[in-house]
């Protein structure tokens, strides 16, 4: 137990940080390719000009959510989005474990953007080399978009905004701090694994709260209540895992589920 | 028209992804539990009957796709 913190702060924490991760680790193969390759000032810039939109985007569009929606409608939505988008992670994670997919080769990405980054020409701008800054801009908005998705989703539903931050402020602390260590891409982060898990909290998190939300077209606009109250989580999660291995199950490819499980 | 074209794209496999089943399925189990609350059955098994219609309709185009690739 982390000192200080409650069970749902923890829980919290986690979900956000393991979410946060894999979108983290993506970014930094993308950053790496480009800071070998093409010079680290540049992809640096393109890096950093990125998380300041990021900043701005969090920010503004953290305070009109809690400002402008009331709970249930803010449930409703924000249920519904991390439903879809944990489901989407969570058929990824079904049909790699079942062999009927590719697994994510972090490997074979840091060799697809070096090679792209060598052929591009070299253009300058402001002394800046605009390939690798836009390259780098690009990756590190697009995945930190998914990011600021996840800590304002987490947050604003679980009522603690700073703790999912901190979370995802955790999360690529450590995989900067590690992948500066061993200075090559991450390949050997189980991201299927946690693609797995991770998928399975945002669809709990998410049927959850959507659900609750339906209670905004009540008479009263009130949040529509679970059997149990929270501990509906516990049941929920479990339904969920039980449906996605009852499917990997189903679906397995016995030559190719080996590799992939 | 370029750009609002890869908006609507970007936002579209943020949101939709690789099976628009799945996110359609999902729009169409909310709709109905909110139906069934506006005409004034809604009752303590509401959250459970809509949960697991959540389930169905993730469970089934995964099946489907996962069928069609094992083919």
């Amino acid at each position: 137990m982390i000192q200080g913190l409650d069970t749902g702060q923890i829980g919290l924490l986690v979900a956000v940080m393991l979410a946060s991760a894999v979108e983290v680790v993506e970014t930094f193969t993308i950053l790496l390719a480009m800071g070998i390759t093409r010079g680290w000032r540049s992809t640096l810039a393109g890096a950093g000009a990125a998380l300041i939109v990021l900043v701005i985007i969090t920010a503004v569009g953290g305070y009109a959510l809690v400002e402008w929606f009331p709970e249930a409608l803010l449930q409703l939505v924000i249920g519904t989005l991390l439903l879809v988008f944990g489901l989407q992670w969570l058929r990824k994670a079904v049909l790699r474990s079942s062999g009927l997919a590719a697994l994510h080769d972090e490997d074979a990405t840091f060799r697809e953007e070096s090679e792209a980054a060598r052929r591009a020409a070299s253009q300058t701008v402001l002394g800046i080399d605009w390939f690798a800054f836009v390259v780098s801009f690009k990756g590190m908005l697009l995945e930190g978009l998914e990011i600021v998705f996840i800590v304002l989703t987490f947050g604003l539903s679980a009522g603690d905004l700073p703790m999912a931050a901190a979370g995802a402020l955790a999360s690529g602390a450590i995989v900067l701090v590690v992948g500066i260590a061993i200075h090559r891409p991450l390949s050997r982060v189980p991201e299927n694994t946690i693609k797995y898990v991770v998928g399975i909290l945002l669809s709990t998190f998410g049927t959850y709260w959507a659900v609750e939300g339906l209670g905004v077209v009540s008479a009263e606009h009130h949040s529509l209540a679970w059997p149990g109250g929270s501990l509906a989580l516990l049941y929920v999660l479990v339904a969920w895992v039980a449906v996605s291995r009852v499917l990997v199950a189903v679906l397995r490819r016995p030559e190719t589920a080996a590799a992939a499980a | 028209m370029r750009y609002v074209v890869a908006f609507g794209r970007f936002w579209y496999d943020f949101i939709v992804g690789d099976d628009w089943r799945i996110a359609v399925g999902v729009a169409t189990v909310l709709v109905a539990g909110a139906a069934i609350i506006l005409a004034g059955m809604g009752g303590e098994w509401l959250a459970p009957l809509v949960g697991m219609g959540l389930v169905l309709v993730f469970a089934l185009p995964v099946l489907r796709a996962g069928r069609g690739r094992a083919s």
